[in-house]
C-alpha cells in the first residue's frame, strides 16, 4: 500500500481521481503562484504557492466538495477554473475543451456554461443596481435577448430561487442575507450554465437560513442537471451536499474520496484531525479529539516533503520531510497523499 | 443562592435609532453560577451580543440600558459610576471578542498591551507587569512566551492572537469571562485548540464562562447550561443535555433539526420557514408565531411567559402551560 516511495518526481501519468459517469471537468496539475514584489522596481522576491499541483475530475451531475482551512487554496482553485485569475501552470478541460488555451473572448463565451456564486452576499451584489438589473446583467453581456425576453427570464429566475418576481425593482439592501444569496444564485443561473462554482455560499448565513439555501441548491441541481464544485470550510455542510469530497491543505489535495468513505474511514492523518476537530451537536457523544500542534504554515514558504509533516501526528523522518507523497488510490475511489495513509494515529505517536 | 455569581434581572437594552426604538434586549433574566460554562445562543440579531455588552456596560449610544438589574455578587452594576465600572471590568468580569485582530492595537507589542492592562488594575512596576504578562502567556500555552511578548499583533496567527486576548482578559484574575464568538473567525483545528484551552482554564481557575455563540456543536461539547434567545428574548433555558434531548420550544427544535451534522445522513434538511423578523416589526403575541409549525390561536394573543417544563428547564411557549389545554385553545381570549 505504501510502496510508492521512490522519488519526489511526479509520475508522468498520475491516475486522476474521477467520479462516476461522464467527466465534465478535468483539472490536471493546476498551479497558481502569486508573486511577492518588493522595492521600487517591484522585483519578485518570493512566490506564494496558493495552489501547487492539484489534479481532479468532476463528473456531470455530481457535487465535488472542496474543503480546507484558510490558506489551503480552495478558493483559488475555484477561480482558476473559471479563469477569473490566470493559473500559473496546469490544464483545465471543460467538456473536452482546454480552457487555458482559449482567448479572452472565447473564454467569456465559455463562461455561459460555468458560473460562480460568491460567499459574501453583501459584497457581491452592486448596491446601486436593482435586483432585476443584477440578474439580467449576464444576459446583457452574453446577448441574444431583447428587453421583454430578458424581463421574462429574470422573473422566471427569481421564481426559480424562491423569490417573488416583484422583487426585481428593489435594491439589494432591502434583502436579508439568505435572500441576497438567492439573488446571487439567480444571477449565476441566468445563462443556463452546466457547472457552478459555489464558493462558501452559505458560510455567511444563520443556521435556519443556511438550511433553506442548501435545500434550494440541491433542488436546482436536480431540476437543471447542474454540476457543482462546492467550496466550504464547514465539514458538516460539505458532507451533506457532496457526492465526493476533496480535502486541501497548503495548496495540495491531501485526500479525495466518495463522501461516505471519506467521513467514515479517512485515510489521511490531516483529514482525521480535521474531522475530529468538528464539534458535534450532541452532548451525549464524546469523541476523542486529535489536537493538531501549532498553526498552518504560511504558503509563502511551505514545508518541504509532505506539506503537513510539521503538524502531523504520525510523521516519520526523514521520509515525510524529504519526499512529497503523491496522491494515489489506496482503496477504490479513495485517494490520499500520505506515505502512511491509513496508519493508526495512537500507535504511531 | 450563594453559588450565583451574576444575576441578570429584567434587563432591557434599547437602541434609539432614526427608525424608532429597537428593543434589542427585552426583559431578559438569567443567572450565571460560579465556575459554570453557560452558553447564550441564537441567530444574528437575537440580542445575545447586546446582552453581553450590557453586562459589561459597554453598550454605545444610541443604545442604552433602560431597565433591569445586573447583579454581580449582589452588587448592581447598572447603578455603578463609570469609574467603579472600570474596576469591575477586568478585575471581576472580563471579555474576549470575536475578532482578535481588531481588538489588539496594531502598533504596540502584544506583551506591552497585556502589561498595560495589568498596570491599569494593579499597582505594579513595569518590570513586574511584563513578568506577569509572560506568566499569562504561559498560562494560555503560547509557545516561547517570553519571546512572543515582543511581537506585534500582525506577527501572530489568528489562534495566537486569540490566546493573547484570553491572556489579557485573565490577567487580573476575573471570576467571570464573557467570550463573544471567540472562535468564529478561526479555522476548525484552531477552534478546537482554543476551546480546549478555555475548558482547561475554566477547570483550573474555577472560572465561570458565559459563551456567546451560534454554534450548537461547541455548546454541546463545552457548556453545562444553555440559553436560547430569539428577537431579544429568552425562549428556552435548560441544562445542555436536556435541551438537546428534549428541546421544548419549537424554535429550538427547528434549530437543532436544521443543522447538518457530520455523520448524519439526510437527503433534505428540515428548515424553519421564513426568517427572523426585524426588531422594528415584531409580530404580536409570541414572536415566533409566524414561523412556528405548532402555532395555535392563543399564540397570536398575549406573549407567553417562560414556562417550567422540567428541572431547571424553561420554555416560552404555550405548548407547555396549562394554557395549551386543548379546550382553551378553541376559544382564545383575545386575538
Amino acid at each position: 500500500m505504501t510502496g510508492v516511495v521512490e522519488q519526489s518526481v511526479p509520475q508522468t501519468t498520475p491516475t486522476v481521481p474521477t467520479g462516476v459517469g461522464e467527466t465534465l471537468l478535468l483539472v490536471r496539475d493546476l498551479k497558481k503562484y502569486f508573486p511577492v514584489k518588493r522595492g521600487v522596481l517591484a522585483r519578485v522576491v518570493a512566490e506564494v504557492k496558493a495552489v501547487d499541483g492539484v489534479t481532479f475530475a468532476v463528473s456531470r451531475g455530481e457535487t465535488l466538495g472542496l474543503v480546507g482551512e484558510s490558506g489551503s487554496g480552495k478558493t483559488t482553485v475555484g477561480r482558476c477554473i473559471l479563469r477569473l485569475i490566470e493559473p500559473t501552470a496546469g490544464s483545465i478541460e471543460f467538456e473536452g475543451v482546454e480552457l487555458t488555451q482559449l482567448g479572452a473572448s472565447e473564454m467569456r463565451h465559455k463562461r455561459r456554461d460555468m458560473q460562480i456564486v460568491f460567499q459574501d452576499p453583501y459584497a457581491s451584489l452592486n448596491p446601486r443596481m436593482t435586483v432585476g438589473t443584477i440578474v439580467a446583467e449576464p444576459l446583457i453581456i452574453h446577448g441574444g435577448m431583447n428587453n421583454s425576453e430578458r424581463a421574462e427570464r429574470v422573473a422566471e429566475l427569481l421564481e426559480k430561487v424562491g423569490l417573488s418576481p416583484d422583487y426585481r425593482r428593489r435594491y439589494p439592501h432591502e434583502f436579508s442575507g439568505g435572500q441576497r444569496q438567492r439573488i446571487g444564485v439567480a444571477r449565476a443561473l441566468a445563462t443556463n450554465p452546466k457547472f457552478l462554482v459555489l464558493d462558501e455560499p452559505v458560510s455567511a448565513l444563520d443556521v435556519s437560513v443556511q438550511a433553506q439555501v442548501i435545500n434550494l441548491l440541491q433542488d436546482l441541481q436536480e431540476d437543471l442537471h447542474l454540476t457543482y464544485l462546492f467550496i466550504a470550510h464547514d465539514l458538516s455542510v460539505v458532507e451533506h451536499i457532496s457526492t465526493r469530497v476533496a480535502v486541501m491543505y497548503l495548496g495540495k489535495i491531501m485526500e479525495l474520496a466518495e463522501r461516505r468513505a471519506l467521513y467514515a474511514d479517512p485515510l489521511h492523518p490531516y483529514t482525521r484531525a480535521l474531522l475530529s476537530a468538528v464539534p458535534i451537536p450532541d452532548p451525549t457523544q464524546h469523541k476523542s479529539r486529535i489536537l493538531l500542534k501549532g498553526d498552518i504554515p504560511t504558503p509563502l514558504n511551505p514545508p518541504g516533503g509532505c506539506v503537513f509533516h510539521t503538524r502531523c501526528p504520525i510523521a516519520q523522518f526523514p521520509i515525510c520531510k524529504d519526499v512529497v507523497p503523491p496522491l494515489i488510490e489506496h482503496k477504490p475511489g479513495q485517494f490520499a497523499a500520505c506515505h502512511f495513509a491509513g496508519a493508526s494515529i495512537q500507535q504511531a505517536t | 443562592m450563594s453559588d450565583v455569581l451574576l444575576e441578570v434581572k429584567k434587563l432591557r437594552t434599547t437602541f434609539f435609532t432614526g427608525d424608532g426604538e429597537v428593543h434589542a434586549v427585552d426583559n431578559v433574566s438569567f443567572d450565571v453560577r460560579k465556575g459554570e460554562a453557560l452558553a447564550l445562543v441564537g441567530e444574528s440579531g437575537c440580542g445575545k451580543s447586546v446582552t453581553a455588552m450590557s453586562i459589561m456596560r459597554l453598550v454605545a449610544p444610541p443604545g442604552k440600558i433602560v431597565g433591569g438589574e445586573i447583579r454581580f455578587k449582589g452588587r448592581d452594576l447598572v447603578e455603578l459610576s463609570e469609574k467603579e465600572m472600570r474596576k469591575v471590568r477586568g478585575d471581576d468580569i472580563a471579555m474576549v471578542f470575536q475578532e482578535p485582530m481588531t481588538s489588539l492595537n496594531p502598533v504596540f507589542k502584544v506583551g506591552d498591551q497585556v502589561a498595560e492592562a495589568i498596570r491599569i488594575h494593579r499597582k505594579v512596576s513595569k518590570k513586574q507587569a511584563r513578568k506577569q504578562a509572560g506568566e499569562m502567556f504561559e498560562l494560555v500555552s503560547i509557545p516561547d512566551p517570553i519571546k512572543r511578548l515582543d511581537d506585534y499583533p500582525h506577527q501572530l496567527s489568528g489562534g495566537m492572537r486569540q490566546r493573547v486576548m484570553i491572556a489579557m482578559a485573565l490577567s487580573c484574575d476575573p471570576e467571570l469571562l464573557i467570550a463573544d464568538e471567540p472562535t468564529t473567525a478561526l479555522d476548525v483545528t484552531i477552534q478546537a485548540q482554543i476551546m480546549e484551552l478555555l475548558a482547561s482554564l475554566q477547570k483550573r481557575l474555577g472560572l465561570a464562562i458565559l459563551l456567546i455563540t451560534h454554534d450548537l456543536g461547541i455548546v454541546a461539547e463545552f457548556c453545562e447550561r444553555i440559553i436560547v434567545m430569539y428577537t431579544g428574548r429568552i425562549v428556552e433555558e435548560a441544562p445542555v443535555r436536556d435541551l438537546f434531548a428534549n428541546p421544548a420550544h419549537p424554535y429550538t427544535r427547528g434549530l437543532l433539526r436544521s443543522l447538518p451534522s457530520v455523520g448524519r445522513d439526510e437527503k433534505r434538511l428540515p428548515t424553519i420557514t421564513g426568517m427572523v423578523p426585524p426588531l422594528t416589526a415584531l409580530p404580536g403575541g409570541c414572536k415566533f408565531n409566524p414561523r412556528c409549525p405548532d402555532v395555535m390561536p392563543i399564540c397570536l394573543g398575549n406573549e407567553p411567559a417562560l414556562m417550567h417544563v422540567g428541572d431547571d428547564h424553561d420554555a416560552r411557549c404555550y405548548l407547555h402551560g396549562d394554557l395549551a389545554d386543548p379546550e382553551r385553545m378553541e376559544q382564545p381570549k383575545s386575538i
